[in-house]
């Protein structure tokens, strides 16, 4: 409780300020007038012109993203109002507030909060998605370099693609006789196939010009990976991992669902469980914020990495 | 073969077929191809476009392997693409993630290594590039240069190999044409200092008079062969404006043009 009460006095300095610029604004509206008044200050109006653009700009940038969700909180709202136990916009925002006032609590190994959630949803993805890097890009180099590889697993990848990654989550928890592996080999399955395919895909697409080069230069083999081949691919095999984290991240919530344990999955299946639905809309906001942050770490990275 | 055979038969080429197979079945590119090319001659092959040129390049490369007959390069049968064959390609296949520098250094590398260390190999691959004109470009990549200077790029990475045969694939044919003669006075240079053999695909008659020792023309295809060999006995410096007015040069332009647009037209496609 004494958590509580030290975040509630952080809050009032914070929101002082905010409250000391709404009431400069008119001071500003004063003397815009009086700027335009000295006709003979151009570049200062220059100046102003610029800077109204600038503004302009963000505001056309800014106004339909804003309109979507604006109009997107006005539908739940008017839903959440005619339905009885949706929660609205408002509650839920309080009920999220409240939850991360403190996110890092120990209450027993089944009572902890939504930061320990996600982290450890985290790093289950992180895991299943390393060893689908370790696995999936040299099969998919070696798939994608040799006709015979590739024809000999092209059958069972187009057999086993399809199949939805939670449909293996039986095959783990046999194999692994634990619930926390068998989430990482779930998340493994997901996020194999896109490294694997995409990879093999570039390497497969590499213009025959290179390949060309390599042979009147008689490269060697280790030398056609690293000089040709891999800055070749790198730019597929990212679009392969951007796919994998995606999907990884969505396999995950519900594999936790089944397995339990602690993870952003369970939390939302407890929090069903005990019927607070404001904390399961807010589930739904964390997983797509946080899908949204991996896709953009990973555009970054992927920028970075791409020679063009 | 004597020293003396060898000279003037260093690349041979014997009785060879070229038959690709297609999905509309098979397809003879080439027919009946014989040629010799003495070491340190020039070699022109010029013909319409889809007359096999650079199919005949391609074999002597190692690229491809001819359905029937041999090939021979300094007395050796040609299996494979090997450091002595240098190639210079027609769009330059500079690999786009390395430097100017480092696309060469790969070629130098794989050629010199075992004899010398880093920084000899690094000196031949200035050297390269310096005997180019792009000592000022080493670190650029591929993207941030101009299009005659990525094919110079393609020739340093050739020479640097100090190859005996040098291939070049229409290697000005994407130039403009200042460019293109600018870069072929250079080579001209190039090739009377290094003294390497060479063949060169082009369909450009001026380009084949000025660089050439020997024209190699060649009928349309399918089944593709050699027309004629016309020899070019014009007398070596060339200079490009003396050229232009010297009765000889105009008179092996016009046999190479008779050759092309009267005795083997192509229908226009």
């Amino acid at each position: 409780m004494s958590v509580v009460s030290f975040t509630k006095e952080k809050v009032m300095p914070d929101s002082e300020p905010a409250v000391k610029t709404a009431q400069a604004k008119p001071v500003v509206a004063v003397v815009k007038p009086l700027s335009t008044t000295a006709t003979a200050a151009t570049p200062l109006l220059q100046k102003r012109g610029a800077w109204a653009a600038t503004a302009k700009r963000i505001f056309e940038w800014l106004l339909p993203p804003v309109t979507g969700l604006l109009i997107f909180a006005a539908i739940w709202a008017t839903v959440s109002a005619l339905t009885q136990g949706l929660p609205g916009p408002v509650k839920t925002w309080e009920s999220a507030v409240e939850l991360f006032r403190d996110p890092f609590y120990i209450n027993n190994p089944n009572d902890m909060g939504i930061g320990w959630n996600i982290l450890n949803s985290l790093k289950r993805v992180a895991t299943g998605f390393a060893l689908a890097a370790i696995v999936g890009i040299p099969m998919g180099f070696v798939i994608g370099r040799y006709a015979f590889m590739s024809r000999m697993a092209a059958p069972i990848i187009s057999l086993l693609k399809p199949v939805s990654p939670l449909a293996w989550l039986p095959i783990g928890l046999l194999v692994f006789k634990a619930a926390n592996p068998a989430a990482i080999w779930v998340i493994f399955i997901t996020a194999v196939w896109p490294m694997i395919i995409n990879t093999a895909v570039g390497v497969s697409k590499v213009p025959q010009d290179y390949m060309n080069v390599a042979k009147v230069l008689n490269l060697s083999e280790w030398k056609v990976i690293t000089k040709i081949l891999l800055p070749y691919v790198m730019p597929y095999m990212m679009t392969g991992v951007r796919l994998s984290i995606g999907a990884a991240w969505l396999v995950i919530v519900a594999a936790e669902m089944l397995t339990g344990g602690v993870g952003i999955g369970f939390w939302v299946w407890d929090e069903w469980n005990n019927l607070n639905v404001e904390h399961i809309i807010i589930a739904i906001f964390i997983v797509g914020i946080v899908g949204l942050l991996l896709e953009q770490c990973l555009v970054l990275l992927a920028k970075r990495y791409s020679y063009e | 073969m004597t020293t003396n055979m060898m000279q003037d038969r260093y690349v041979l080429i014997e009785n060879v077929n070229m038959t690709f197979q297609t999905k509309k079945g098979s397809f003879q590119a080439l027919k009946d191809i014989n040629l010799n090319i003495r070491e340190g001659e020039f070699i022109s092959i010029i013909g319409h476009s889809g007359c096999g040129k650079s199919t005949v390049l391609n074999l002597i490369a190692g690229l491809l392997q001819p359905t029937e007959g041999y090939l021979f390069c300094a007395g050796r049968e040609i299996a494979k693409p090997g450091p002595e064959r240098a190639v210079v390609f027609q769009n330059h296949s500079l690999l786009p993630w390395l430097t100017c520098f480092e696309n060469v250094y790969l070629a130098v590398e794989r050629v010199f290594s075992e004899t010398e260390g880093p920084a000899q190999l690094a000196e031949r691959t200035r050297a390269a590039l310096e005997l180019v004109g792009l000592s000022h470009a080493m670190e650029k990549r591929p993207n941030e240069i101009s299009g005659g200077m990525k094919q110079r790029v393609g020739i340093a990475r050739a020479l640097a190999m100090e190859p005996k045969v040098l291939l070049l694939d229409e290697p000005f044919g994407a130039l403009d044409a200042l460019t293109r003669a600018g870069l072929q006075d250079e080579l001209m240079s190039i090739m009377a200092r290094s003294g390497c053999t060479a063949v060169m695909v082009t369909h450009d008659v001026d380009e084949a008079v000025l660089l050439s020792d020997r024209i190699v023309m060649m009928t349309n295809g399918p089944a593709a062969t050699i027309g004629e060999i016309l020899e070019v006995d014009l007398p070596r410096p060339r200079k490009r404006l003396e050229l232009v007015e010297d009765p000889a040069y105009t008179h092996l332009r016009s046999e190479v043009l008779k050759f092309l647009y009267e005795r083997h037209a192509k229908k226009a496609a």
